[in-house]
């Protein structure tokens, strides 16, 4: 398979382009531009749609009239620009429609500024929209993952009829890495609900979030709960490193886990047991592979670029079994492998000193 | 002549002000499921069938037919 | 006995929700009839609103979606690019349109985005119960303009077609009423120009059509009908703002 040396942003725009995305919306905003620029480039090239909409809100609607149409769709953004498109996104959870989300996320709130961060996990996680639901939320930690979650994310937006997020950030989207675009030949599914013009040969299709009686209006709100429960069980991604004897679980998603592996390394050089666990999915958490990495640690330590957000998640999986721990930095700065590797190491002292314990589960 | 549905009907009239022959009214005897009085073709003899009372219908409920009764 | 008027077929065979004499439904049947005589109801998506015309999905034939508040344009714009063969149109009221929709609407046209939008202004919002409306016109009394719209405090409305005519993009724009048959017919004429062009590839066509809201108006239907001749048409000049299918594309 050809090896490119690619941007992430750019990588990400052609992995969707060769998954099927018939059409881009989007609207500039840093660090995300690239991907808008590479559909600007190739789209008209290749058979597709790219257009660059008036606002962040236009873009997400026009995704929603493109995937309402019955083809693949796709908007991308940055955390301000995702602010903009919750209302959007609340209604494509509403209407069954599929389509991609990304946010290659900056540091907030507000304006923020231009540099990585992960504070958006909360908005991809548990709040990006109004109403109850949820998206798939893939965090990619490499340029060649965000290719294959890519793949991934439109094939599972069309399986599920939900949107799905990539949460990427500005590191990964603006670093060069060498990837490859899997050959896999892509099988666009029959979508006999999208609104293509009925011929006169079957009912009028009705794409639709408004429900007036209450029941109605939870019937389709429980419908769609039943499938995330498949969701949860078809689509949960993780990985463990180092964990099964580990003493100290580092656990970080996307950007974060390059520099806790890092980290984790330096540790176990140093003689002191320590692991990685990372979430490829935030949702669905990868609950039970999780427990399952912490089975002979005394402690947890949670790194995001944030100021504490999955740590709310691991805290609650693991039930107060084991003390947990965050570090992280924010406003668009990244630690260090030696920050976390001294985070590491005080903890590691404090469980050998018997100050920082709890049971194993 | 015209047919009135009168379970589509709201009784807003408005058939009654265009039409040219004066033939249509708000029956007030009886209203229908809904509780609107409905609109009624008093004489259907005298129908030109001008199509006025159906185009300005907001409800579809009218009907009409070449030729009076 | 043969039927010389009848529901068009567009139009699904259902009871509407409409308050009585609400002119909504005479321009639903409009279109539908439109959709009927070019024969393209089984290659038309429509897009409806936010607000009383919130459930016109139930009653056209054709495909439908219902997009967020303000949003139908980027909605249909989104449908009309995946797939440039369907006819496109949105049914958007004042509030959708000319309020929260604006800069929709306005770059929507600006791209000449080949869609057909029916804009219904009747100067108010009428679903939430008859609140001031970009279109509610100085002195208009709402819920929200209890003393009148007072220009000074809240401003002055706005002339969708006026202001879509200025913009380049925009192919056809015209405003026309429903209060009586002559301007209904006259509605149906804009109305049917509007989704040939869509269907010629002029691009951008609008048709604003004056309308009713007699619940909210607080008059019956006759005087609210009388309303839109006396008060609103001379606010709003029925009329051809800006028409380009003559010209070469």
């Amino acid at each position: 398979m050809e090896r490119l040396l690619m941007k992430g942003n750019e990588a990400l725009a052609e992995a969707a382009i060769r998954a099927g995305c018939k059409c881009f919306f989007g609207y500039p905003i840093t660090p995300q531009t690239e991907i808008s620029a590479y559909f600007a480039k190739n789209m008209p090239k290749r058979n597709g749609v790219f257009l660059q909409a008036e606002s962040e809100i236009a873009a997400v609607n026009m995704v929603l009239g493109a995937s309402a149409a019955g083809v693949r769709a796709m908007t991308s953004s940055s955390s301000p620009g995702i602010s903009l498109k919750s209302e959007g996104i609340s209604y494509l959870a509403a209407s069954d429609l599929p389509c991609v989300i990304v946010n290659v996320q900056r540091g907030g709130p507000g304006l923020g500024g231009i540099q990585p961060s992960q504070s958006d996990y909360f908005q991809a996680v548990k709040a990006a929209g109004h109403g109850d639901f949820h998206l798939i939320v893939y965090a990619p930690a490499s340029v060649q993952e965000t290719v294959d979650m890519t793949y991934l994310a439109f094939e599972n937006a069309d399986r599920y009829r939900m949107p799905v997020m990539i949460l990427s950030d500005g590191l990964l989207g603006q670093m060069m890495e060498p990837v490859s675009f899997p050959d896999t030949e892509i099988k666009l599914p029959e979508k006999e609900w999208a609104c293509t013009g009925h011929k006169h040969r079957r009912t009028h299709n009705i794409i639709n979030s408004l429900y007036l009686q209450p029941d109605m209006l939870e019937k389709s709100v429980n419908d769609r709960f039943m499938r995330y429960e498949r969701v949860k069980s078809e689509c949960t991604l993780s990985e463990e490193y180092l964990c099964s004897d580990a003493d100290i679980v580092v656990t970080a998603f996307g950007a974060s886990a390059r520099i806790a592996r890092s980290a984790v390394d330096s540790a176990r050089k140093k003689g002191i047991r320590a692991g990685l666990f990372r979430p490829k999915t935030l949702y669905p958490f990868p609950e039970t592979e999780l427990k399952a990495s912490c089975r002979n640690a005394s402690a947890v330590l949670c790194t995001e670029m944030n100021m504490g957000q999955m740590v709310y998640d691991i805290r609650l999986i693991l039930e107060n079994t084991l003390p947990v721990e965050f570090y992280g930095r924010t406003g668009g700065n990244i630690p260090s492998p030696e920050d976390i590797l001294t985070q590491i190491e005080k903890m590691n002292r404090r469980i050998k000193g018997g100050a920082l314990s709890g049971s194993s589960i | 002549m015209i047919t009135i549905n009168r379970e589509r009907c709201k009784g807003c009239g408005l058939c009654t002000d265009v039409c040219p022959a004066k033939i249509i009214m708000i029956k007030h005897d009886k209203p229908n499921s809904k509780g609107y009085y409905t609109a009624e073709c008093t004489d259907n003899e005298h129908c030109r069938s001008c199509r006025m009372c159906g185009i300005i219908c907001p409800d579809c409920a009218i009907t009409i037919y070449k030729g009076g009764k | 006995m043969e039927a010389v008027f009848d529901r068009p077929h567009a139009l699904c065979d259902v009871p509407t929700h409409y308050c009585p004499g609400c002119t909504h439904g005479i321009i639903h049947r409009l279109i539908a009839e439109v959709l009927d005589e070019l024969d393209i109801e089984g290659d038309t998506v429509g897009v409806c609103p936010v607000g009383c015309s919130v459930m016109a999905y139930d009653y056209f034939g054709c495909d439908m979606i219902e997009a967020p508040h303000g949003r139908a344009p980027a909605v249909a714009t989104g449908v009309k690019r995946a797939s440039p063969d369907k006819v496109v149109f949105t049914y958007q009221g004042d509030g959708d349109l000319a309020a929260i929709g604006t800069c929709e609407t306005v770059h929507a046209a600006a791209r000449r985005e080949n869609i057909t939008v029916i804009f219904i202004n009747n100067t108010t919002y009428g679903m939430t119960g008859g609140q001031m409306a970009p279109t509610t016109i100085p002195g208009q009394i709402t819920q929200t303009s209890p003393y009148g719209r007072d220009t000074a405090m809240q401003g002055y409305p706005i002339k969708i077609c006026e202001m879509l005519a200025a913009v380049d993009g925009t192919a056809f724009v015209q405003r026309v009423s429903a209060d009586s048959v002559p301007h209904i017919l006259e509605a149906k004429k804009a109305i049917r120009k509007a989704f040939e062009n869509q269907l010629n590839g002029i691009g951008f066509s609008l048709v604003e059509v004056l309308s009713t809201c007699p619940t909210n108006w607080g008059m019956t239907p006759s005087a609210a009908m009388e309303r839109i001749r006396k008060e609103l048409i001379p606010y709003y000049p029925l009329g051809i703002y800006k028409d380009i299918s003559n010209q070469s594309k």
